[in-house]
Order: structure tokens, then C-alpha cells, then sequence
């Protein structure tokens, strides 16, 4: 027996590992076995199944059955009108409600030709990245709870509650926020709201720096997930990935900076890039998303316009209430937005906003009138969570773990 | 950012009338391509001109119309961010189109999605199933004369389903379960006597 503490172990690269692992060579280690992980598993955030078959320890096939949280939302869209469909979004990426508010009222929009007042767009670029940061700490949390640091989630924790008293205070919710309209937002900015805002970044980076001390130099983090659940560039591209995903494997493909809506043009933020596409590298691109976060919610602050939150167009945005109380044609006029919806044009669009699981995009189909004819929502945990039958064999169980958070889907998206 | 005017007479030189270009909305592109050519077209358009990311695919179904069922590819150039459409059509007594899993690995659940969802059948698929609803459900949902409260199934071990009570509820917008003017395709649902057991 050997009385040395240490020994090498030869490990060879994830994509040799998956090579090998699919090969049949006949030198199976036993009987091949066959488990099932989830739907209610603690690492599979929601409703996700993974039936996975292991040769020893080793995953030879791993096949992911999704669809547990279907809802049918794109069914329930075709029968309701434009407005009425947004609390539905709010469920989509329920980690990221007001992204989805934006993304969704962004793609309407478009098919209506709006281009919306300078005030609406900058309370949305904040509700964007604020949606980013709670969605990123939870992601960032959650993450290093799978992987055996639990004082990180009680840490990110703490700062989305903060976070989450503010869209409070915004929407008058917490978690189904429905803050957009077609053609603006619900209702302004409230008084006082920016100062808390800003209290709130004062403080938060200072707290992404606790989480980064706590994780990217932490040894146990290190071995649990550098060289895991390695994404070459072409097979992020090729599955559709996008994202941290994406920008992790080091495509360089944001549609904030690339394909700008809303202003974001106009704000100075870094894109940070992975080299390795390991899910190391998916947690780092994560962090410094939230410091981007932070840079660009700043600049907003600094040069908030003032100026109406609605475009001006009385037949298909909400008039004010107290005119509707007191006037006739805006009383008609709320009478007909409400029953008959917002009367868009035939045609079809197709409109994507980098939300913080990836690009969200809405594929919109009018044949004219209230509602779509057909709205097919493109959600890109449902993309991110194709690759997995490709990069789970070769590895084992515990990286399964690992991978699964490091890709941070959504279940609620993913199966609408 | 569309594509230029160039890449349409190319392709349209290469594969004559069964491409056509639809008037441009909002400054999107689309293309209606015969399905004949579809997988010619789109694994060209991945290797000749860059189209390396497929955003995404839907289905459309237009009932009542020849031919009735749409599917509606969106490809995105990552040089220059653009984005082009290409649409083909599907007649309802041949629903089969040609996969395209073997282009891109990520229209393989795509593809999926859309068999699932409105019951067309991609033609080389490897692993042909259903996705979001279970497997050995009968019905494909987002086809127009399927109504919104669904349809029950019979299949009392595996999965029960019977319409929901849409009556009352807070964000429908027709009162009854299928509202005609609403829902003008929709047959009505057997209501199973007793429910579930």
C-alpha cells in the first residue's frame, strides 16, 4: 500500500472524455445503468429531467425531457390581445420578469412601428439590467450551492431581496411585475425611487466583491468546474446557444451591442469574452455582467430624461385616468383599447432582446386587429438546454451538477 | 440590418421562381422558398454566405387557406448582424417537411417542437418525438381547430386531461369555452361524464 499523500491523476480534456465515453469500445466497466434524474431534483432548478446512462460512474448517454412546465402560453396568446398577454411574460424567465415585459412590449412595437419617448426607454434599460443583476445573483448563487459553497446563496440572496424591494416600490409587485404597455410603461418612476436606487448601488458592488472572494479563488469551486462541461465556439453557435453561454465559449455576440434597441448604443459597457468555455468561465462572465450592470444603470441615471413615458397615439395607448373620468373620447377611447385591444397592423416580426438567460425573442404573426395570430416566443433556455446530450457524456454525476448550473436555465421559458 | 439586394439574385438566378422575395416589413427580410429547394437553400446560405446561427423556426397554421401550414425559419449572419427569414409552405395532405438537423444541430429540437406543436413530420429527423407534451398525447395544440380549453384524451394511466374551466376566468376574453367569433375553427370538446378516473 502506498504511503504517499499525494499522487497525479492523468485527466484527460473534456471533449477526449466525451469522444470516448460515446465510443462503444466493448470495455464497459459492468452493466451499463440507466438513471433517472429529476423532474424534482434540487440541481435541475425546476422541472427538468435528465434519464441518464452511466457506465461505472462515467455518463455514456444523457437524454433531457423537458416540457414538465407546459403552459401553452403561445396558444393563449393567439386568444387574447397585446396588453392582456403581458403578465403572461412575466412568467416566462420568472427570475427576470421585467426583461421579458420589455422584450415582449419591444417586439409589439416593432410590429407597430413606435418608437417610444426617450423617458420610456431609459426606465427600461434600468428595469433590463436591474432584471440582469437579480437574475445573475440568483444564477451566481444557486450555482455555488450545487456546487457545496452555501454562503454565497445567502449572501446574492440578501441583495436580490434589496433589489426586489425596489421593483416593489416600481410596479407594485415583487415577482410578476407586468410593468410595460404597448407604447410605454405603466406608470412613472416614483418619487424618491432613484435616490433608493442609488443607494443600492453604492453599496452592491462592494457585494459582488464579497461573492468574488468567495468563490473565484476558492479551491473546492476551482476542481468543481473548470474543464467541466467545456462548449467549443462552433457547437455554442450551432445549438443556438446565446447568452453567458454563448459569450462564455467566446462568440462574441451581444444584441445590446450588436443589434442596439432601446439606446443602448449610446452607453459605454464592456462585453467580457470567455477563453475556454468551461462553465468557470460561464460563472465569470456572470459576474462581470453585473458589473457592466452597474456601469450602465449609472450612466442611465446621470442623464434621465424627462419627457412623457407613453408615444402619442390616443387610439391604442391607455389614456390618462382622469381624463377618462371626466372626458368623453378618452373614455371612449379606454373603452375600445380595453375590449377590442391595440389595433396592429398586418404583418410579421421578429424582434430579440439579450435578456439575461440569452436572446428572447418574439416571432409575431398579424394578420391586423387586437390579438396575433400567431406569436411564437423563441426562449433560449429551451436553445441553451438542447446542447446537453452532446456535453454531459464523459463526465459524472457530481459534474452533471456543475453543468446544470453553469448553463442557469429556466424552466418557465424553456417550456412556455 | 437586412441583407442586401445581391444575395436574393443570387439565390434567385440558382434556384429560379421557387424563391420570391415579400415585400420588406420593418426592415426584415423574408423569402418564400418552394419546399422543394428548402434544404438546398439553407444549407447553402450556412456554408456560402455565413448564415451560421439559426435563431430560431415556428410554424404557422392559416386554416382555411391552400395550403395551410407555414414554416418560418430565422437566420442571423454574426458578421454583420443580419437577419433574414425564409419561409416555406406546407400542404395539409403532405405534411412532411425535410429536416434540417443535419445543417444545424440545434433544429433538431426545433424541429421537434414544431412536429409537436402543430404536427408536421420533418423527413430524416433523427429522433422524431414529441417535446413539450407528453409522448402518445393524440392531438397537436396550436392548430386553430384545436380550442383553447383543450380536448380530453383517453389514456387514464399514463396522463388525464379534460377542458378546462374557462368560464369566469379572469383573463379570457371570450366567456364561453369556444367563443365562435373568437375561436371560428374550434370543434367543440366531448366532456367526459364524470372526470378524471
Amino acid at each position: 500500500m502506498s504511503t504517499s499523500t499525494t499522487h497525479s491523476i492523468e485527466v484527460p480534456d473534456s471533449a477526449t472524455k466525451a469522444i470516448l465515453a460515446q465510443e462503444d469500445s466493448g470495455e464497459t466497466l459492468g452493466e451499463k445503468l440507466v438513471i433517472n434524474m429529476g423532474p424534482s431534483h434540487p440541481s435541475t432548478h425546476g422541472v427538468l429531467r435528465i434519464v441518464l446512462e452511466l457506465d461505472g460512474e462515467v455518463i455514456t448517454k444523457a437524454v433531457p425531457d423537458v416540457g414538465y412546465l407546459h403552459r401553452g402560453d403561445e396558444k393563449i396568446a393567439e386568444n387574447m390581445t397585446w396588453n392582456q398577454f403581458i403578465p403572461y411574460t412575466d412568467r416566462l424567465d420568472y427570475l427576470a420578469p421585467l426583461a421579458n415585459n420589455v422584450a415582449y412590449a419591444c417586439a409589439v412595437e416593432k410590429l407597430m412601428g413606435y418608437d417610444i419617448p426617450p423617458r420610456a426607454k431609459a426606465i427600461r434599460i434600468i428595469c433590463c439590467e436591474l432584471a440582469r443583476l437579480s437574475a445573475h445573483l440568483l444564477g451566481v448563487g444557486c450555482y455555488a450551492m450545487d456546487c457545496g459553497a452555501m454562503t454565497v446563496f445567502l449572501y446574492t440572496f440578501t441583495e436580490r431581496e434589496k433589489l426586489y424591494n425596489l421593483f416593489e416600490l416600481l410596479t407594485g409587485a415583487r415577482f410578476t411585475t407586468s410593468y410595460t404597455r404597448i407604447g410605454g410603461m405603466t406608470r412613472d418612476l416614483p418619487a424618491g425611487w432613484i435616490e433608493g436606487l442609488e443607494l443600492f448601488l453604492a453599496q452592491f458592488p462592494e457585494k459582488i466583491e464579497e461573492t468574488d472572494s468567495l468563490l473565484t479563488r476558492n479551491r473546492i469551486f476551482l476542481d468543481r468546474t473548470r474543464d467541466i462541461g467545456v462548449i467549443s465556439k462552433e457547437d455554442a453557435i450551432d445549438y443556438g446557444l446565446t447568452g453567458p453561454n454563448l459569450r462564455g465559449s467566446g462568440v462574441n455576440y451581444d444584441l445590446r451591442r450588436h443589434s442596439p434597441y432601446l439606446g443602448y448604443e449610446n452607453f459605454d459597457f464592456e462585453i467580457p469574452l470567455g477563453t475556454t468555455g468551461d462553465s468557470f468561465d460561464r460563472y465569470l462572465i456572470r459576474m462581470e455582467e453585473m458589473r457592466q450592470s452597474v456601469k450602465i444603470i449609472r450612466q442611465v441615471i446621470d442623464k434621465l430624461p424627462d419627457g412623457p413615458i407613453h408615444v402619442d397615439d390616443p387610439k391604442n395607448v391607455l389614456p390618462a385616468k382622469d381624463k377618462v373620468l371626466t372626458k368623453m373620447e378618452e373614455l371612449i377611447q379606454h373603452f375600445m383599447i380595453v375590449t377590442q385591444g391595440v389595433d396592429a397592423p398586418k404583418g410579421e416580426v421578429y424582434f430579440g432582446a439579450e435578456n439575461p438567460k440569452g436572446e428572447l425573442g418574439f416571432y409575431i404573426n398579424s394578420l391586423g386587429g387586437g390579438a396575433p395570430h400567431r406569436l411564437k416566443i423563441r426562449a433560449p433556455s429551451f436553445a441553451n438546454l438542447s446542447i446537453l446530450p452532446h456535453i454531459l457524456p464523459g463526465h459524472t454525476v457530481s459534474d452533471v451538477v456543475a453543468i446544470l448550473g453553469s448553463l442557469d436555465f429556466v424552466m418557465g421559458e424553456c417550456d412556455r | 440590418m437586412a441583407v442586401s439586394e445581391e444575395l436574393f439574385k443570387k439565390y434567385a438566378s440558382r434556384f429560379a421562381e421557387r424563391v420570391c422575395r415579400i415585400p420588406v416589413f420593418r426592415g426584415e427580410e423574408s423569402w418564400v422558398v418552394d419546399i422543394s429547394v428548402l434544404h438546398g437553400l439553407l444549407s447553402q446560405l450556412k456554408k456560402e454566405d455565413g448564415f451560421i446561427y439559426l435563431v430560431d423556426i415556428s410554424s404557422v397554421d392559416n386554416f382555411g387557406k391552400d395550403p395551410r401550414f407555414e414554416i418560418v425559419y430565422e437566420l442571423c449572419r454574426l458578421e454583420d448582424l443580419s437577419h433574414l427569414r425564409i419561409k416555406t409552405t406546407v400542404q395539409e395532405d403532405h405534411l412532411s417537411a425535410p429536416t434540417i438537423s443535419d445543417i444545424w444541430k440545434g433544429a433538431n429540437w426545433l424541429e421537434r417542437e414544431v412536429y409537436d406543436m402543430m404536427g408536421i413530420s420533418f423527413s430524416g429527423h433523427p429522433d422524431l418525438r414529441r417535446i413539450l407534451m407528453w409522448d402518445g398525447y393524440p392531438y397537436h395544440p396550436l392548430r386553430k381547430d384545436f380550442p383553447l380549453a383543450g380536448k380530453p384524451t383517453e389514456m387514464p394511466d399514463i396522463a388525464f386531461t379534460k377542458p378546462a374551466p374557462l368560464e369566469g376566468g379572469p383573463f379570457i376574453t371570450s366567456p364561453a369555452a369556444i367563443a365562435p367569433e373568437k375561436e371560428p375553427h374550434a370543434r367543440p370538446a366531448e366532456v367526459v361524464e364524470g372526470g378524471n378516473s
